[in-house]
């Protein structure tokens, strides 16, 4: 089901952390949702899945304003992993984590139902974890939790997955592994992604985040420019489409310097085309005649 | 339960036993032949012995939800500090004596409302932000029950020698003076709060994901803390007010249950009631008969004999951390 921000504010102790937010995810489309440290985009993230109420501005799944539903009714539409949620699982098993994703459908009074059942063993088999369905949760390794998480958004059968940083401390393989799991599913994702080469491969759309405002949106050659990832990452890099179809972003083994980048704000050239990665004193990227920070 | 009733300075037959409970409960059979027996077995036993089962597992659920209400598997009513505040109310009453019992508060009534007021208080001082923090809660649980010891301590100081072993038996906890008549509130307190709370399981088990998870589960984290809060303080007030302080059972009890037979609150939970309800049962049995004819109070025998039980079960546990 669609989802679209519209406008968020968000304020923690009276300090601003988002402002002006809007973003849109189309039926079935992925987007990320990039930037640095601190840009605000677990914030954002609890603000859809409903744990952090925005002072101004709505949050719709499909027509519903999330903050109008009731929790368990948000619930039921928005399925959420989230990285080290913290918690003590000592004594549960896999399909005991999985079943908590039935929670939402229930009140205080009913019993599980087959279609529980069915959830649970559809989304164990679905995300691989059959192997290790009666072992205990706290025995598996990193790859195997992360895929017991997407288990449990899973068995909530929702419209709308939110994700944050799925596949940190995993192996490459796990990685792969794991975004081609969210492909398959076709449900409505907006996930939070450190790794930009990542969020390229997956990702339909990407929103980037900078100081608690989008920067720039849209799909992933026209958002992740060398401009946008020189004034926002602070990295000299490029994004190509390869034969196979796979974009990935190309950086270059020297960090920006702070000055280098105050330099090509002074110089206010366009933005030219990139020459071949290797050489790494290169002089930097080109940057537009507007920059991020002033935006910030 | 019957093997505990016929057990005790004196010795009565299973059969016997059996013969007296089944004519008090159900009206069958003919009336006891022997009237002092009756008394013993239906007027003194039979009671304490049911208490002692209330007893076991009402503390042992009110550990279980606290464990996962803060996430700390070191929780129970003894480190939220209501058994400290219930303390604090009944060496009130027992020191004051007269006093207390003209104002019509009984040891019961004083030790009940002292753990419910620190419950009251632990609630206040828990909150950050306006929400229940799982470590502030349980630190504030801590500092509130030393307040209340000191001030227990600083009352003792002030008692006669025969108050202080009046004192000093209710702090170790006994069910030695249970009556039939204090029996039904304590029933409905500790069924109706066991089975409340095993509704609640599937959203404990949330709990057990991390807040943040639980809220994304459509749980209202606040909310369910603050109810649980509430609820395993009545309870734990209710059951210390009859049979005083006694440690252990709510910390031993869940983990054991926990370590053997999974942590889904809503098998978690009856099945701690039982354990604890057999294990004090137990316990009151070996108070009645270690040093017969003197009794000892449960709460050495709870640690003394559940302690070296518990460290055997937590090394035999695998994969704990």
């Amino acid at each position: 089901m669609k989802l679209t921000v519209d406008q968020l504010h968000i304020t923690l102790d009276r300090t601003p952390i988002l402002h002006n937010v809007s973003l849109e995810a189309r039926e079935g489309d992925i987007v990320g949702l990039v930037g640095p440290n601190g840009s605000g985009k677990s914030t954002l993230l609890r603000a859809v899945y409903r744990s952090l109420r925005p002072a101004e501005g709505a949050v719709r799944i499909g027509d519903d304003d999330v903050w109008a539903l009731s929790p368990r009714a948000a619930a039921r539409r928005t399925g959420t992993v989230l990285q080290d949620a913290g918690g003590n699982t000592t004594g549960l098993t896999v399909t005991e984590i999985v079943a908590l994703g039935r929670a939402p459908h229930h009140g205080l009074l009913s019993r599980d139902r087959a279609e529980d059942h069915q959830a649970v063993t559809d989304a164990v088999d679905r995300c691989g974890v059959r192997p290790f369905a009666d072992r205990d949760y706290a025995s598996l390794s990193g790859g195997e939790r992360q895929r017991v998480l997407l288990a449990r958004a899973l068995a909530q059968n929702p419209r709308l997955l939110v994700l944050d940083e799925l596949t940190n401390h995993l192996d490459i393989r796990a990685r792969f592994e794991l975004l081609d799991l969210i492909r398959a599913t076709g449900i409505t994702t907006l996930a939070v992604l450190h790794d930009l080469d990542l969020a390229a491969r997956l990702c339909d759309h990407v929103v980037v985040l900078h100081e608690g405002a989008v920067v720039a949106a849209g799909p992933v050659l026209d958002v992740l420019t060398p401009k946008i990832l020189a004034d926002v990452f602070g990295v000299r890099a490029r994004t190509e489409r390869h034969g196979d179809g796979i974009i990935r972003v190309l950086y270059e083994a020297q960090p920006l310097a702070d000055e280098e980048a105050l330099e090509d704000d002074s110089r206010s050239e366009g933005t030219r085309p990139r020459p071949a990665p290797e050489p790494a004193r290169e002089p930097p990227v080109g940057a537009a005649s507007t920059s991020a920070n002033e935006k910030g | 339960m019957i093997v505990s009733i016929s057990v005790g300075a004196v010795n009565v037959r299973l059969t016997d036993v059996w013969g007296i409970v089944l004519h008090h409960v159900t009206g069958a059979g003919s009336a006891p032949s022997d009237p002092a027996l009756d008394q013993i077995v239906w007027n003194f036993r039979a009671p304490r012995v049911v208490l002692a089962a209330l007893v076991g597992a009402g503390l042992a659920v009110a550990g279980a939800v606290l464990q996962t209400l803060v996430s700390n598997p070191l929780a129970d009513p003894v480190v939220l500090g209501f058994s400290y505040g219930a303390t604090l109310g009944a060496v009130l009453v027992i020191t004051l004596g007269e006093g207390a019992a003209l104002a019509g508060l009984g040891v019961s009534a004083a030790a009940f409302i002292g753990a419910v007021a620190a419950g009251a208080l632990v609630f206040a001082l828990g909150q950050q932000r306006g929400r229940l923090a799982p470590t502030r809660l349980v630190l504030a649980g801590v500092a509130v029950g030393y307040v209340f010891l000191s001030a227990t301590s600083f009352v003792q100081l002030q008692a006669t020698p025969n108050e202080l072993r009046t004192v000093m038996f209710w702090m170790l906890g006994s069910v030695a003076g249970a009556q039939w008549d204090q029996l039904p509130a304590v029933t409905v307190v500790v069924l109706s709060t066991t089975v409340l709370l095993t509704l609640f399981g599937r959203r404990l088990n949330t709990l057990l994901a991390g807040d943040e998870s639980a809220t994304a589960l459509g749980v209202d984290v606040n909310r369910l803390r603050a109810v649980l809060l509430i609820l395993s303080a009545l309870l734990t007030g209710t059951v210390v007010a009859v049979a005083g302080g006694i440690g252990f059972v709510g910390l031993m009890i869940p983990h054991l249950v926990r370590l053997t037979l999974g942590a889904d609150h809503r098998r978690l939970l009856p099945l701690t009631a039982l354990l604890g309800a057999v294990y004090m049962v137990l316990v009151d049995l070996l108070s009645r008969t270690l040093t017969r004819p003197n009794e000892l109070p449960l709460g050495i025998i709870t640690a003394f004999l559940g302690a070296p039980f518990f460290l055997w079960l937590l090394r035999h546990t695998k994969g704990l951390d």
